[in-house]
């Protein structure tokens, strides 16, 4: 999950009768499946909810530029490089339409970005992990895309239309990125030294707990899912995607000939499940509160990033201007 | 960015087809709006033509006034080619 711990400002749910008359049929149109727009009355929590969903989910998908930017340079053939960047391209675009979303609840967006430099608005927990070797940029591909895909298939159907709207977008453009990252790692198993084969591991063992904790806490340690879930702005809790993303990734990662760094995960005839073992949750706060690997780095590169194309944002501006008045004066 | 207007943008996806509003783009003037427009939307063929709109410049009723506006054509029932009922033996019309 791109977005984790959102904040709703709730303790607990309104009942119908606590509801004021417009909360009750907004209320009433999310549980109708009518999608909530722009224009449309909403509670002021359910718009705050989004916005930090939203922007948080935006910044994700910036900052996630970063681990994979990293290889650009390094990839070990101009395809792979074409591949990377293509898919580099997408994560700015993904970005760039969930702002989009996000403007239309009134947020503005330099204001958003602001409050990520400050470290005021959280993005995923998951690109704070660093990519020390070539087979990362398969095992990112396949499983943190392929963890945002459990997610965001999900969110397709989010009781906010604009969002809903980016997400539909983005997911038609993620799969491309999990079938590349894990084809990346396909070719290092079948055709790599041993060597190869054995960064392919590597990168799974350091990759896999943290893919996992994307989907967030647990749902009794998730207090503001409720909320969440009752405005349709998130459709399944935690548990249950996480326990989707690894029914779907173990036959894959078998397939592979590789192992998941978890003595406790097994098949489960009785539940139709794997079951897996505990994650350590003192890592995932650890890294949320800024204090992962990378968490100064990756702000950083987007401070300066912002800093430095200052000037190229003033130059567009005043060039605007110049063929602005050419015209009036033609 | 708040500074660069908001541009909305429509894609046409295929000739023949009316242009669809696919989202938005931030730009310093129209020229820009274009550019960018064409690589966030249409960077798999998703287009043949694009139009990009000063989201300002746009009209739109209300949503919330749903009612007031649409709700006259609701009890025009005779608009309808399923209003009119014809014999089985005419056939198709």
């Amino acid at each position: 999950m791109y977005a984790q711990l959102v904040e709703t400002g709730a303790k607990r749910l309104k009942t119908k009768e606590e509801m004021s008359p417009e909360e009750r049929e907004f209320q009433e149109k999310v549980d109708a499946e009518t999608k909530i727009e722009a224009k449309n009355w909403m509670p002021e929590g359910y718009r705050k909810t989004l916005i930090r969903q939203i922007s948080q989910h935006a910044h994700s998908e910036v900052v996630g530029m970063l681990p994979e930017g990293n290889w650009v340079t390094r990839a070990p053939t101009l395809k792979r490089k074409l591949q990377l960047m293509a898919k580099i391209q997408d994560e700015a675009g993904h970005g760039l339409y969930l702002y989009s979303a996000m403007e239309t609840l009134g947020a503005d967006r330099d204001e958003e970005i602001e409050k990520l430099h400050q470290g005021k608005a959280k993005y995923s927990s998951i690109f704070n992990y660093p990519t020390l070797n070539w087979a990362d940029m398969g095992a990112v591909g396949w499983l943190v895309d392929g963890a945002a895909i459990v997610n965001q298939v999900v969110l397709q159907r989010t009781s906010y239309g604009p969002y809903s709207r980016a997400m539909i977008r983005i997911c038609k453009e993620e799969s491309f990125h999990q079938r590349q990252g894990y084809q990346i790692l396909l070719d290092m198993m079948r055709e790599g030294t041993e060597e190869q084969k054995a960064m392919v591991q590597d990168a799974i063992n350091r990759l896999w707990w943290p893919a996992l904790m994307m989907f967030g806490p647990h749902d009794d340690e998730s207090p503001n899912s409720q909320q969440s879930m009752a405005w349709k702005i998130k459709r399944k809790s935690n548990d249950e995607l996480r326990q989707m993303f690894i029914d779907q990734t173990v036959p894959q990662l078998e397939f592979l000939g590789c192992t998941a760094p978890d003595p406790d995960l097994k098949w489960n005839e009785e539940t139709g499940h794997y079951d897996f073992g505990e994650i350590n949750w003192q890592e995932f706060y650890d890294v949320l509160k800024g204090n992962g690997p990378c968490n100064r780095e990756r702000i950083t590169t987007r401070k300066k990033a912002i800093d430095e194309g200052a000037w190229v944002r003033e130059a567009a501006v005043a060039y605007a201007e110049k063929q602005k008045q050419r015209s009036q004066a033609a | 960015m708040s500074e660069w207007r908001l541009y909305e943008v429509f894609v046409r996806s295929k000739h023949g087809l009316n242009h669809k509003h696919v989202g938005s783009v931030h730009a310093a003037d129209a020229e820009m709006a274009m550019e960018n427009a064409r690589e966030l939307y249409t960077r798999r063929s998703e287009g043949v033509s694009i139009w990009v709109v000063p989201s300002d410049t746009i009209t739109a009723s209300a949503s919330d006034e749903k009612e007031v506006l649409f709700d006259p054509s609701e009890d025009k029932v005779y608009r309808h080619a399923s209003f009119y009922k014809l014999p089985d033996e005419v056939g198709h019309m």
